[in-house]
């Protein structure tokens, strides 16, 4: 029997019943009295000085009752990495340049949507439009336009890795391969847009209802867009319509939102339309790649050097973090002695590019498995085997940037090395490739410069037992709600139904950072549990005096009964114990605070999970067409504390990162995005969705809440490379450029035959 | 110039006067408050809107209030009978069927026109059967058990 009650076991989603009856209020069904909606003018052009814009046709319509452009701001500029003053490069409402396609240059607040939409018509923008660059090796040359002033090259930001002596052990390797790679876009495509309803009220205080991954970061940034104390905004999230990386910056919805309200003192409303979600939000980080990979003849991996361009769009974002991730991802989830990486993210006229599910890593993961299965192929060494040989193992350190403690890489291994033995010999244009990866239980980063503890919890006992548990974790879909109310039952010895969660209100949740980096179960588990335990031991001071029991004796709550460890008949109802120990508190309620943030635990994350996928597909080789058969994934996380939770990860990971792989792409004219509906942005629908089959891997992680650690973003990083390793194993073409199309695999197929036929 | 419209939903039956121009989706919203039904594209792509019009599930982003007058529809609000839920209500939280819930209610008129059309649909059948509704967070396969469950009858003693 499970040690556990509550965790492990397979529950309802404690949001679930209001989910599946359509009476989940979103902020995108909200409304209020008075409510006015909002639409936002955005740039057409790619590259422009604003010469001059005139809003007064557009006042004179009736049923508007405000417009406001750059000039209605404090003309401050904004980013997440608010350490670094350089890198807060976005005004939002720009006042004398825009960037790219999509940039606002002003808002309208009318009676309704169309009027606004009307309105939006009515103003006259004067643009000179300037010459632009899209591409970051373009962008890059001297003689390319400048983006933002002073930034040289268009140079946004470079990071650079490094341990070992890479160049000396290159020297050593029996085998090196250079390779290029290319990593393509992909659009977030929450269900929800981007959208707010922002309420000033004539006490200076602001309300913003928003769909965000994180309350706090928005309740932040808003206070230094527009000086109001921190204390003055209250950022409530509703149910959450997905975010995968969209929704933890301050937006153009939610900062418009906010200007016209404090303007008009009445609550405005405005939601992106899909279109505006193509274009005029971030998305994933489109990269090139240049490789280099030494080996000893035995597949031992000596040394690994990589070069990284990225393509940023028109400001920083949170891709200074994708292009640090990729680079330190670039080295997982291998031993490599000696490693190097050096990356530049450039600017560029089109819309900014910035966190995506994976941060970076789906892309590193991409490049870096196919790449090794080349090695392999090179060497006369299976796959599985040369990830075996080189492959983590726990308590490993990376040298002078990570700690890992747990680590089920090679568990992992075995199990899909077992899978494809049991599918036996495939039939013709079937293979099966596979892709190693492993990912981050959120980040030991604090370019935020939150004054805050990382996550933060508060946990309330009533008279009635029943349990209050506020945090600042953000519930976007991924089951945060849940799993952290599993956690907090579990530490207190109740039923999940005893708990009531309050989550992503900053009005009276402790702050937390978000729902970010896969980093809720662990750090906010963490601080949940602390909370559940420093409320459980209010009680047992109580119930160790009722129960009179020797000191020496161990004692536990299970399923509402606290009781001698030893002898568990010996105990007394935690409902009664509840009612004692306000009574012995004069009335006070119980309280138990919690907070977690990492430390001693290196640069990067507290923990790490790993994994392993293998991908079987089925290619037409006449066409290039070809089928995802079967998605099957060894994944360890430490302590599964949500079993159905993880599932829904894994198989969404899936649907996502497989359409990575096999079909979403961005493609651009001129800084234009050419697909912005979804008719047009092709992502796997039911009728393409893979089998997928789970292998859960048994680890303890010892800094996670039970041994859990995350598992969210790290099922988004191997599917595109198991996918790329496949489909060569098919045919034996291999697509260095992502998405894998049919037109790619066609057109190498030919180039192969005529290959072949020279040869011949 | 506003026109009459009378729409029975979920068994009430309305009275309105609408702009000619209004969508379906707009008049269950904003004019009867049934904000159980999203709007995820306005072009017919993502089926967050899907309702079920005189049996058949449409999306109702893609019609006009008026086309549906006099007709009869089923939004998701009126899928459970009273407090006891749909047997396909019970199987998406049974099988962790949905995640952050915006697609949920029109995935769930699609699969309920399906079983009604088609009470044993094979895989293929109902992959087909919500083909064109798009869920961003689970990949699908949860509810396709959902609705296997359902298929199989393991819900029909509850109901």
């Amino acid at each position: 029997m499970s040690k556990y009650s509550v965790i492990g076991t397979r529950v309802h989603r404690v949001d679930g019943p209001e989910k599946v009856t359509g009476s989940a209020k979103y902020t995108f069904d909200m409304v209020l009295p008075n409510m006015l909606y909002g639409k936002i003018l955005r740039s057409p052009h790619p590259h422009a000085k604003i010469l001059n814009i005139d809003t007064s046709q557009a006042e004179k319509l009736i049923g508007v009752k405000a417009v406001v452009t750059g000039k209605d701001t404090l003309g401050r500029k904004q980013g997440i990495w608010r350490r670094f003053p350089e890198l807060c490069d976005e005004e939002i409402l720009c006042r004398d340049k825009v960037r790219y396609i999509g940039d606002p240059v002003a808002a309208v607040a009318a009676i309704d949507e169309y009027t606004a939409e009307e309105a939006l018509d009515l103003i006259e923008v004067e643009y000179e439009p300037l010459p632009a660059v899209f591409d970051p090796l373009e962008a890059i040359k001297e003689d390319a336009p400048q983006i933002h002033e002073g930034v040289e090259l268009n140079i946004n930001v470079t990071r650079h890795i490094e341990w070992g002596d890479v160049d000396e052990a290159f020297k050593k390797c029996d085998h090196i391969r250079e390779d290029q790679f290319k990593c393509s876009s992909q659009a977030h495509m929450c269900m929800e847009t981007h959208d707010a309803v922002a309420s000033f009220d004539y006490n200076g205080k602001l309300t913003v209802w928003t769909s965000t991954q994180s309350s706090y970061f928005i309740q932040r940034l808003l206070a230094d867009m527009l000086d109001l104390r921190e204390g003055d905004i209250r950022v409530i999230k509703p149910p959450t319509g997905g975010g995968f990386g969209s929704k933890f910056e301050l937006d153009s919805a939610q900062f418009c939102a906010s200007v016209l309200s404090m303007k008009l003192c009445k609550p405005v409303k405005i939601v992106l339309s899909r279109e505006e979600e193509f274009t005029a939000t971030k998305r994933r980080t489109p990269m090139y790649y240049y490789l280099k990979l030494g080996a000893k003849k035995d597949g031992t991996l000596l040394a690994k050097e990589v070069r990284v361009i990225t393509e940023g769009g028109a400001y920083t974002g949170m891709g200074a973090t994708a292009l640090y991730l990729t680079g330190f991802f670039s080295s997982f989830p291998y031993k490599y002695p000696n490693y190097r990486y050096d990356g530049y993210r450039v600017y560029t006229n089109t819309a900014p590019t910035s966190a995506m599910r994976g941060f970076g890593a789906p892309q590193s993961t991409f490049v870096g498995e196919s790449q090794l299965d080349m090695m392999a192929e090179e060497l006369g060494i299976d796959p599985i085997e040369i990830r075996r040989k080189n492959g983590m193992t726990p308590n490993y350190e990376v040298p002078g940037q990570a700690y890992i403690q747990s680590c089920g890489l090679h568990q992992c291994l075995d199990k899909i090395e077992e899978h494809i033995k049991q599918r036996g010999k495939l039939p013709p244009n079937h293979g099966i490739g596979i892709a190693a990866y492993g990912f981050m239980s959120g980040g030991i980063f604090n370019w935020f410069d939150t004054p805050y503890a990382f996550s933060a919890a508060l946990v309330r006992i009533n008279i009635d037992g029943k349990v209050d548990l506020f945090t600042g974790a953000c519930e976007i879909g991924q089951g945060s709600d849940t799993t952290l109310s599993m956690i907090c039952a579990e530490e207190l010895g109740i039923r999940l139904e005893d708990i009531r969660i309050h989550s992503g209100d900053t009005g009276i949740c402790p702050a937390d950072l978000g729902a970010w980096g896969s980093r809720e179960t662990l750090m906010n588990g963490n601080a949940v549990k602390m909370a559940a335990a420093d409320a459980k031991r209010q009680l047992m001071e109580f119930a160790a005096a009722k129960l009179g029991a020797n000191i020496v004796y161990d004692m536990d709550i299970k399923d509402r009964w606290i009781h001698l460890v030893d002898r568990p008949e010996r105990g007394v109802s935690y409902f009664d114990i509840v009612k004692e120990a306000i009574r012995g508190k004069d009335g006070e309620v119980i309280i138990g605070r919690g907070h977690y943030t990492p430390h001693h635990k290196g640069m990067i994350s507290p923990a790490y999970s790993f994994g392993l996928q293998a991908a079987e597909v089925e290619v037409d080789p006449e066409t290039g067409k070809y089928k995802l058969i079967n998605v099957t994934t060894a994944h360890e996380s430490g302590t599964v504390i949500n079993p159905v939770g993880i599932e829904g990860q894994l198989e969404g990971a899936i649907m996502m990162a497989g359409g990575y792989g096999f079909c979403e792409d961005q493609p651009m004219d001129e800084g234009k995005i050419l697909n912005p509906s979804i008719a047009d942005y092709k992502l796997i629908r039911s009728l393409d969705m893979p089998e997928t089959k789970i292998l859960e891997i048994d680890t303890y992680e010892p800094e996670g809440p039970f041994g859990a650690k995350e598992a969210g973003e790290g099922l988004t990083n191997p599917t595109a490379g198991a996918i790329g390793n496949a489909v060569y194993k098919a045919v034996g073409v291999r697509i260095n450029n992502l998405p894998i199309t049919p037109e790619k695999v066609l057109r190498a197929l030919k180039e192969k035959q005529k290959q072949g036929k020279k040869i011949k | 110039m506003k026109k009459e419209l009378r729409l029975t939903v979920n068994g009430q039956p309305y009275e309105l006067y609408i702009n000619p121009k209004t969508l379906l989706v707009e008049a269950l919203r904003d004019h009867l408050g049934l904000t159980g039904t999203k709007r995820g594209c306005n072009c017919s792509s993502c089926g967050a809107c899907t309702v079920i019009l005189n049996g058949m599930a449409v999306k109702s982003c893609s019609i006009l209030a008026l086309q549906a007058d006099g007709e009869e529809i089923l939004s998701i609000e009126g899928l459970a009978n009273g407090t006891e839920l749909h047997p396909l209500q019970k199987a998406f939280l049974d099988h962790g069927a949905f995640q952050c819930g915006f697609c949920t209610p029109g995935m769930l008129m699609s699969a309920t026109a399906l079983l009604d059309e088609n009470p044993k649909p094979t895989k293929e059948q109902m992959k087909e059967g919500i083909d064109g509704n798009i869920c961003r967070c689970t990949g699908y396969n949860s509810i396709i058990r959902a609705i296997t469950a359902v298929v199989k009858g393991e819900y029909k003693e509850e109901k």
